[in-house]
C-alpha cells in the first residue's frame, strides 16, 4: 500500500470559481431552449407545424414535381379553310413564305414582343446536305421573319441531340444561321430538365422534358426534315419532338409508336414546318451519304400535325398511303385528323 | 529621377508578379479554349509546347522532335540567359504553388529563414529527373505523372473544369427556383452548354494535387524544390546561365533577410546555389544594404555553388531505378500484344500502342477537348501503372463522334498523330487504307431485348453511324407471351463495316452490362491485335 503523500494533491494556489447565479439561470434557460427547439422539430408529428419528423422515411425522399407547359396552339384566321400549306418551287425562302402563307401568313401566329421557341432537329454531327437535319436555310430565313416581319422579342433555337450538343450545333449549320438571323441557341446541360405532366400519354405521363428553354415562351415553332427510319417508319414533325426528352429515352424504341403518338399531345405547337428539301429516302435517321438524299424542294407548314405527317409520308417519301401505326394513334389521342382531303391548300 | 530613386520605385519582382498573372491567366484562358466550340485555331497546347522536358524525353524516346515541340528550345534559350526563370515567371504550377504558400503563411520571418534555407532531401528531384530520362531512353515515358504543366493541365481537366460547371449548374438552378427574370439574372446564362462531365477516377487526380499543393504549408513550395522534374532539368542547365544573383559580401552583413521570401531555397545569405535559384528577385528587394544583385557574373566558387547537389552515386544509383523501371513496366503483363485488356481502346489517330507509350505525356489535352466526354483518364485497370491517367474510351459514358478529329488536334506529342476527317473516315486519299477503326462490336445475345426477350429496340442500328450500317437486322414475326404477334428486329454485326465509335453500347438500353459493346481487337493501329483477315469481302471496298 502507498503512502499517503504529504502534500494535498490540488495545487496551492487553486482558486475555486463559483458560478454566478444569473449565469447559472442563463445557462440553464439557453440549454433548456435548445433542448425544447431540437425536441420539438425532431419529435413532434409530421403534420404540426415546422416538424422535422419522418416515422416512414417517405417524406424524406425527394419527389421531383411534375410542370406543365402551355398550349401553345393560336386559331387560324376567319377567311383561311387549312390546316396545312405547301410551298413549292422557287428559292428556299420563297417556298418558306408560300406554305406560311397558304395558311394565313407568319404574322397572324406570331404577335409583337413574342418570345419563340424553335425546335430544328439537330440530333446528329451531320452537314446539311446529308439530310440529317433541319436545313440551315430554313431556319435562317424563319427566324429572320420571325424577328423582322413579326417583330419578336426574341427567338431560341433548341435541340437536345444524340451526339455532343456543341458540335451537332455547329456542323449543322444550325448555330451560324441562328446567330446570322439574330437568334439566340440554347444547349442542354444537366440543369435543363424537369418532369413534365402530360394527362392522356400512356408512356410519358410525368417524364423528364428539357423545361429550361421554355421559360416565359409564347410561341413555339417545330421544323423537322422528313427522313427514312429504320423502326418506325419515317420520321417527320412529329417524330422531331423526341428531341425534347431526357431521362432514359432509348428505352421508348421498346414501343416506338406509342411514344409518337404521345409526343403529339405532349407539345401542342404554334406550328409545326416540315423541311422536305432534302429528304432522307434510307439508311435514316443517320444517313451519312449523299447517295441517301433526294431533293424535293417542298416545304409544309402546319397546324395540323397529324394531316401534315401523312401528306409527307405519302408524297414525300412517296410511300403511300399505308401509314405508320403512330399516326393512326395520334389520331386517336386527338392531336390531329388522318384525313388530309380539302385541308390542304399548295401554292406552286 | 536619378538611378537611385528609380530603383527604388522600379522593383523585379513587380515586373515579376505581372509576367505570372500573364502566364497563369493564358493558361486558364487555354483550358477554356479547349472545347470543340471555342477552339478557334487558338494554341492551346502551347505552354505543353514549351516545356523543354517534354521535348527531350520525347526525343530521347522517339528520336524525333513532333510539331511544335521545338518551342521547348525558347524556355532553355531563357535558362541559359537567367537561370530558371520559367519557374518563378511562367510556369502556373509553380505561380500556384507560390500563391497558396504566401496565402497560407503564417510564420514569422526568423521561422520563414529555416523554411527558406537549402535541405539536403532537395536533391531528389535531380534523382526523379535520371529515372525519366533512363526510362524515355528506353521507351517508356512517364514524366506526365510529374511534370508541371502536364499535371496542372490534367488537373484543370479532370477536376476543376467539371467542378465549374457543376457550380454554374447549381447557381442556375437557384435562379430558376427564386423565378427571377430580371436581364442579368436571365437562367438560360447560366448553363455549361455541356451535359455534367465525368472522369474516371478524378478523385485520386484531384487528391494528387490537393496534397502537392497543401504540401507547401510545411515545405514552401515543395513540389518545385523537391519533387519537380521540369525545375530539375532547368537547374541542371541554369549552372551555364549568364545571369546570376550576385552577393557582395563587402556590403553584406549576413542579416539573413535574404531568406525571408526566398523561393527556391538558394541560399542567397552564404554561396549562391545556382540551380535552386528561381530568380524570383525576392531576395534583391529584401536586403536592407542593397548587396544583392542580378546580373552577368562569372562562376566564382568563393560565390556560388553552380552544380546541383547530386553526386555521382546517385545519380548511378538513380540510372540503375530507371532501368530497372522498364522491364518492371513491360513485364508487367497487362498490356502486351497477347495479353491486352478489352477496355484499351485508344482515340483515332493514336498511334500502335508501344509507340503510344513511347509518347503520351498524360496531359489529358484530348481528355479536355473530347466533346462527348468518351476520352477517359486510364486506370490502373486498362493498361497496368504504366498507362495510368492515358486517354483511354469509356463506350458507356458516351461514343466518339464520327467527323470529330479535335483529340489528334490538340495532342501535343503525336500520341495521338493529327489526323482529318477524311483520314479517319477512309474517305478521298485514304480510301485504300480504310477508315480509322478502333475496336470492334460485339453482341450479348443473351441480354440484347429482341434476341432475348422478344421485346422491339435496335436503338444500336439506328444510331450506327456508317452508310451502310455496320449494324444491321433479320425481321422476323414472332408470337410474344401475351400472344400478339411482334414485328422484331433483330440486330447483327457486320464485322468489316464496324468502326468501332461506341455509339451503339453508349445507347444500349441495357444499361449496366450492355448488351452491345466494343472491345479494343481489331484496331487498325494495330498489325497484332487485328481480328479479321485483311479483304475478306472481295466485292467490299
Amino acid at each position: 500500500m502507498a503512502s499517503k503523500p504529504d502534500k494535498p494533491i490540488q495545487h496551492p494556489e487553486y482558486e475555486k470559481a463559483p458560478m454566478d447565479r444569473r449565469t447559472l439561470f442563463r445557462r440553464i434557460a439557453t440549454a433548456t431552449g435548445l433542448g425544447a427547439g431540437t425536441g420539438y422539430v425532431s419529435l413532434a408529428p409530421a403534420n404540426w407545424p415546422l416538424s422535422l419528423r419522418d416515422n416512414s422515411g417517405h417524406r424524406s425522399q425527394h419527389v421531383p414535381e411534375s410542370k406543365a407547359i402551355p398550349d401553345f396552339r393560336v386559331a387560324k384566321p376567319d377567311n383561311i379553310h387549312w390546316d396545312v400549306g405547301i410551298g413549292r418551287g422557287g428559292s428556299v425562302p420563297q417556298i418558306l413564305r408560300k406554305s406560311l402563307d397558304a395558311i394565313g401568313g407568319l404574322q397572324h401566329y406570331i404577335k409583337p414582343g413574342d418570345i419563340v421557341l424553335i425546335k430544328p432537329n439537330v440530333a446528329f454531327d451531320r452537314s446539311p446536305a446529308l439530310g440529317a437535319t433541319t436545313n440551315p436555310e430554313i431556319l435562317e430565313c424563319l427566324i429572320n421573319m420571325i424577328l423582322v416581319d413579326c417583330r419578336a422579342q426574341e427567338v431560341r433555337v433548341t435541340d437536345n441531340p444524340i451526339e455532343s450538343p456543341a458540335d451537332c450545333f455547329a456542323k449543322s449549320g444550325v448555330r451560324r444561321a441562328t446567330e446570322k438571323a439574330g437568334g439566340r441557341v440554347y444547349l442542354p446541360d444537366t440543369n435543363a430538365f424537369r418532369l413534365l405532366h402530360t394527362p392522356g400519354a400512356k408512356l410519358i405521363e410525368h417524364w423528364w422534358f428539357f423545361h429550361r428553354p421554355f421559360s416565359n415562351v409564347d410561341k413555339v415553332i417545330g421544323i423537322a426534315p422528313v427522313k427514312d427510319h429504320n423502326l418506325c417508319e419515317a420520321s417527320m414533325g412529329i417524330k422531331n419532338w423526341y428531341g425534347l426528352l431526357g431521362g432514359t429515352r432509348n428505352q421508348f424504341h421498346q414501343d416506338i409508336h406509342e411514344i409518337v403518338s404521345d409526343l403529339s399531345i405532349m407539345i401542342r405547337p404554334t406550328m409545326t414546318i416540315v423541311d422536305g428539301t432534302h429528304i432522307l429516302m434510307k439508311n435514316g435517321p443517320t444517313g451519312g451519304d449523299p447517295s441517301n438524299v433526294l431533293q424535293g424542294d417542298t416545304i409544309l407548314s402546319g397546324l395540323d400535325p397529324v394531316a401534315q405527317d401523312a401528306w409527307a409520308f405519302e408524297h414525300l417519301l412517296g410511300r403511300g398511303k399505308n401509314y405508320p401505326a403512330y399516326l393512326a394513334k395520334a389520331e386517336a389521342k386527338g392531336s390531329g385528323k388522318l384525313d388530309y382531303e380539302g385541308r390542304i391548300r399548295e401554292i406552286t | 529621377m536619378s538611378s537611385r530613386t528609380f530603383r527604388r520605385k522600379f522593383r523585379l519582382t513587380n515586373v515579376r508578379i505581372l509576367s505570372q498573372v500573364f502566364f497563369f491567366g493564358a493558361f486558364i484562358f487555354f483550358c477554356w479554349a479547349t472545347w470543340t466550340s471555342r477552339l478557334k485555331g487558338y494554341p492551346v497546347s502551347r505552354i505543353l509546347e514549351m516545356d523543354p522536358l517534354v521535348m527531350i524525353t520525347t526525343m530521347l524516346s522517339t528520336g524525333y522532335v513532333y510539331r511544335y515541340l521545338g518551342w521547348g528550345l525558347l524556355v532553355i534559350a531563357l535558362t541559359l540567359l537567367f537561370g530558371r526563370v520559367f519557374c518563378n515567371w511562367i510556369c502556373p504550377y509553380g505561380t500556384l504553388h507560390q500563391f497558396v504558400g504566401w496565402l497560407f503563411n503564417v510564420n514569422t520571418t526568423k521561422e520563414n529563414f529555416d523554411r527558406n534555407r537549402y535541405k539536403p532531401i532537395y536533391f531528389l528531384k535531380y534523382g526523379i529527373l535520371t529515372v525519366f530520362l533512363v526510362m524515355a531512353a528506353m521507351g517508356s515515358l512517364q514524366i506526365g505523372l510529374l511534370d508541371p504543366i502536364c499535371l496542372m493541365y490534367r488537373s484543370v481537366a479532370t477536376v476543376f473544369s467539371p467542378a465549374i460547371d457543376m457550380g454554374v449548374d447549381a447557381t442556375g438552378n437557384a435562379i430558376a427556383a427564386t423565378g427571377a427574370e430580371a436581364f442579368w439574372l436571365d437562367q438560360l446564362k447560366f448553363a455549361p452548354g455541356v451535359p455534367r462531365r465525368v472522369f474516371v477516377g478524378s478523385f485520386w487526380i484531384g487528391m494528387f494535387i490537393l496534397a502537392l499543393v497543401g504540401a507547401n504549408v510545411f515545405i514552401p513550395r515543395f513540389f518545385c524544390r523537391v519533387l519537380c522534374p521540369l525545375g530539375a532539368l532547368l537547374g541542371a542547365i541554369s549552372r551555364f546561365s549568364l545571369f546570376r544573383i550576385n552577393r557582395d559580401v563587402h556590403k553584406c552583413t549576413d542579416c539573413d533577410l535574404c531568406l525571408t521570401r526566398c523561393e527556391g531555397a538558394a541560399d542567397p545569405q552564404s554561396l549562391v546555389r545556382m540551380s535552386e535559384c528561381f530568380s524570383c528577385m525576392n531576395c534583391i528587394d529584401d536586403c536592407p544594404e542593397d548587396a544583392l544583385s542580378f546580373g552577368i557574373k562569372g562562376l566564382d566558387t568563393k560565390q556560388v555553388v553552380a552544380n546541383p547537389e547530386f553526386g555521382r552515386r546517385k545519380l548511378v544509383f538513380s540510372g540503375v531505378i530507371g532501368a530497372l523501371g522498364y522491364p518492371f513496366f513491360r513485364n508487367d503483363g497487362t498490356n502486351t500484344n497477347e495479353t491486352f485488356s478489352s477496355d484499351l481502346i485508344r482515340p483515332p489517330g493514336s498511334v500502335e500502342e508501344d509507340e503510344f507509350l513511347e509518347r503520351c505525356i498524360k496531359c489529358d489535352q484530348c481528355i479536355n477537348v473530347c466533346p462527348t466526354n468518351v476520352l477517359q483518364p486510364a486506370t490502373f485497370a486498362e493498361g497496368g501503372f504504366e498507362s495510368l491517367w492515358t486517354p483511354v474510351m469509356n463506350f458507356n459514358i458516351s461514343h466518339c463522334q464520327l467527323k470529330c478529329t479535335l483529340c489528334s488536334e490538340v495532342c501535343p506529342t503525336g500520341a495521338i498523330r493529327k489526323i482529318t476527317v477524311e483520314e479517319k473516315l477512309g474517305k478521298g486519299e485514304f480510301e485504300e487504307a480504310g477508315p480509322i477503326v478502333l475496336g470492334t462490336a460485339f453482341f450479348d445475345r443473351g441480354r440484347c431485348l429482341p434476341h432475348a426477350m422478344e421485346i422491339p429496340c435496335v436503338v444500336c442500328e439506328e444510331v450506327c453511324p456508317v452508310s451502310p450500317k455496320a449494324i444491321q437486322t433479320k425481321d422476323e414475326e414472332v408470337k410474344d407471351v401475351t400472344g400478339n404477334i411482334v414485328l422484331l428486329n433483330k440486330p447483327f454485326m457486320v464485322p468489316d463495316l464496324c468502326i468501332g465509335c461506341g455509339i451503339c453500347e453508349a445507347e444500349c438500353p441495357v444499361k449496366d452490362d450492355r448488351a452491345v459493346y466494343v472491345t479494343a481487337v481489331g484496331e487498325s493501329r494495330s498489325q497484332e491485335r487485328q481480328l479479321l483477315l485483311k479483304n475478306r469481302f472481295d466485292t467490299e471496298s
